[in-house]
């Protein structure tokens, strides 16, 4: 287990390594020049040659690429163009209010989705399975910020239950709590849809195993298979799959702080791309690109820990 | 004299006319598929009839007449801009779909040569190809979609190529398994032994083999297509206004939300059909393919 754990890591340094060098050749791949981007085209020569400089980009590609890696092994992540504060810092502020949200969206994505898989493939072909496999493949077609502005609607709009707009921050706990449901839903929502139809075709599959078929012959109560035999094996491709949502979250977090205008990632990387901040943008892709590594690795070794037959 | 010509007809061409027919029997027996076969059908002829079906031109402003609630001329009301929404609605199936397809047709094409050529050539290619793939998959689609956008700036094309970029890996991916598998097969090297070229039998005889969960995961893709588009277009960086897309017309309705909810409530609900469409008749299509998933 220790050696896989040391390979796994080993083998994760080139994949970040080839991430950050195409997160890097995207960024200088800006048509036109950036510093004339951010400026607009009527700036001063001067202006430009200040900023290309504070920018680095009147270097060749080559010292560009190391002062960037130089920097990022240094956890140095550039400063922003537009409010010149080290990007870290802005990223920083905001990651807590991401963490929180998609923390509190995979709790309501697990504890609605893995019950309601468990339940359709049981009832396989039923009233219930219909409607349940319909209404998460309606929240699959649905984006989060349709849902978030249909929860807006109801629950804020009319019935007047929640805040519209989820800035609170942490030092209200109440305050910030009670913002963060509205979000929540919304992604936890749209995760519900994936967990419940990944839920379903393994159950679907572990339900037409022969030992669970054993032990129904034996007699075992239809409880009792359920939880002891068929819910167990089946948890395995389940838990990796949390992974998978966790990276999927991030896209949907970005609409989601977007709707209901709450910090975080996302809305820090939407106002970025739309204010041409590239250095900001290029720090908040490279924390996005450790944090989708760093969620495969410990995937993989949940997955192996669970299931050592994976290991090979 | 029929008893003669029997023998002669190809094997090949009598089991694949009753396979495809087989197939048709499943998929028309899965109700929901059908269902969203006739509505994928429905937004097609409503797009290419857009202005026909719509009762004003999209576009024409009246700053009088802005923000109003439905009435018998204007079913789903007037914008900001005093512009018909359910005009505008129709004309957002157009770009909508365009962009839908076209994506998904153009990162399809794309992906399978990659992964195709990936798989038969092997080696060095493979391994950086499918390298190159696994990094772009582990990426959030909509991440990729605004680093591209925010690079190449916005516009219907650009937003094309973005949406098809995060197609690409995904078709790489399906093309690439099976093609491992079927270049061993006997048939391709009974080519390869006869002396047809490389490109020929990958288009003649690897192609053909894969293309069912291609045609799948296309319906599929063209579902998540439209819906990363309406997303893109909601953060504002699909394609530029005035032309009438759901996802900015989704945006530009929250501001009224409480007072006029159908600004951008009703522009969803047709964003919503269109995806839950697509998304029927993929899932439908799977089934016919694989009956064990469903």
């Amino acid at each position: 287990m220790f050696r896989f754990i040391i390979k796994r890591l080993l083998l994760a340094i080139p994949t970040l390594f080839a991430v950050l060098t195409i997160i890097f050749l995207l960024m200088r791949v800006v048509p036109g020049d950036p510093a004339y981007a951010v400026l607009g085209d009527y700036a001063s020569e001067e202006a430009v040659t200040a900023l290309r400089e504070q920018m680095g980009i009147d270097k060749p590609i080559w010292r560009q690429y190391l002062t960037y890696m130089g920097g990022i092994l240094r956890g140095d992540l550039g400063d922003s163009l537009i409010t010149r504060q080290p990007a870290w810092d802005q990223i920083r502020t905001v990651l807590p209010y991401s963490l929180q949200l998609t923390g509190a969206a995979i709790l309501i994505a697990l504890s609605l989705g893995i019950p309601f898989g468990v339940i359709t493939a049981v009832k396989r072909n039923t009233g219930i399975d219909y409607v349940v496999r319909i209404v998460s493949l309606a929240g699959l077609s649905a984006p989060a910020f349709y849902i978030g502005l249909l929860l807006m609607y109801l629950l804020s709009a009319k019935a007047g239950w929640f805040p519209a707009i989820s800035t609170a921050g942490f030092d209200d706990i109440g305050k910030n709590l009670h913002a963060l449901v509205l979000p929540a839903i919304t992604l936890g929502l749209v995760e519900t849809a994936y967990v419940t139809r990944m839920t379903r075709s393994v159950m679907l599959n572990v339900l037409s195993d022969d030992y669970v078929r054993t032990a129904r012959a034996k007699g075992l109560r239809n409880r009792t298979v359920l939880m002891r035999h068929a819910l167990r094996p089946g948890v395995v491709p389940i838990v990796a799959l949390v992974g998978i949502f966790t990276i999927g979250l991030i896209g949907g977090s970005v609409l989601t702080e977007e709707v209901f205008a709450r910090p975080g990632l996302g809305k820090l990387m939407v106002g970025a791309t739309t204010r041409r901040d590239y250095t900001l943008l290029q720090a908040i892709m490279v924390v996005y690109a450790l944090i989708i590594v760093v969620v495969n690795i410990v995937v993989d070794i949940i997955y192996t820990w669970i299931d050592p037959r994976v290991q090979r | 004299m029929a008893a003669t010509t029997a023998p002669n007809t190809p094997a090949s061409s009598i089991q694949y006319v009753s396979q495809r027919k087989r197939a048709w029997r499943t998929f028309s027996r899965n109700r929901s598929a059908l269902v969203g076969l006739v509505l994928v059908i429905l937004l097609v002829l409503i797009a290419i009839f857009a202005p026909l079906i719509a009762p004003y031109n999209p576009l024409s402003q009246s700053t009088i007449n802005r923000l109003q609630g439905p009435s018998s001329e204007h079913w789903l009301g007037r914008d900001p801009y005093g512009r018909d929404v359910f005009s505008r609605i129709i004309y957002g199936t157009r770009v909508a779909l365009q962009v839908g397809i076209l994506s998904v047709l153009l990162g399809g094409i794309l992906g399978t040569s990659i992964g195709v050529i990936a798989a038969y050539f092997g080696g060095k290619i493979e391994a950086l190809l499918m390298r190159l793939v696994d990094v772009l998959l582990s990426f959030p689609d909509l991440i990729t979609g605004l680093l591209v956008m925010a690079v190449l700036g916005s516009g219907m094309e650009k937003l094309i190529i973005a949406i098809a970029l995060t197609i690409t890996p995904r078709f790489a991916r399906i093309a690439h398994g099976p093609t491992l598998g079927l270049k061993e097969k006997e048939f391709v090297e009974a080519a390869r032994a006869l002396g047809q070229r490389n490109p020929v039998i990958l288009v003649r005889h690897i192609l053909p083999n894969i293309g069912g969960e291609l045609v799948v995961l296309a319906s599929l893709w063209t579902a998540s297509a439209i819906r990363l588009e309406a997303s893109l277009s909601f953060i504002g960086l699909g394609v530029p206004p005035p032309t009438a897309t759901w996802g900015q017309m989704i945006r530009e309705g929250t501001v009224y939300l409480s007072s006029l909810p159908l600004l951008s409530l009703a522009p969803g609900v047709a964003l919503l059909i269109t995806v839950f469409a697509f998304n029927l008749v993929g899932d439908g299509l799977r089934d016919v393919l694989d009956p064990r998933s469903r």
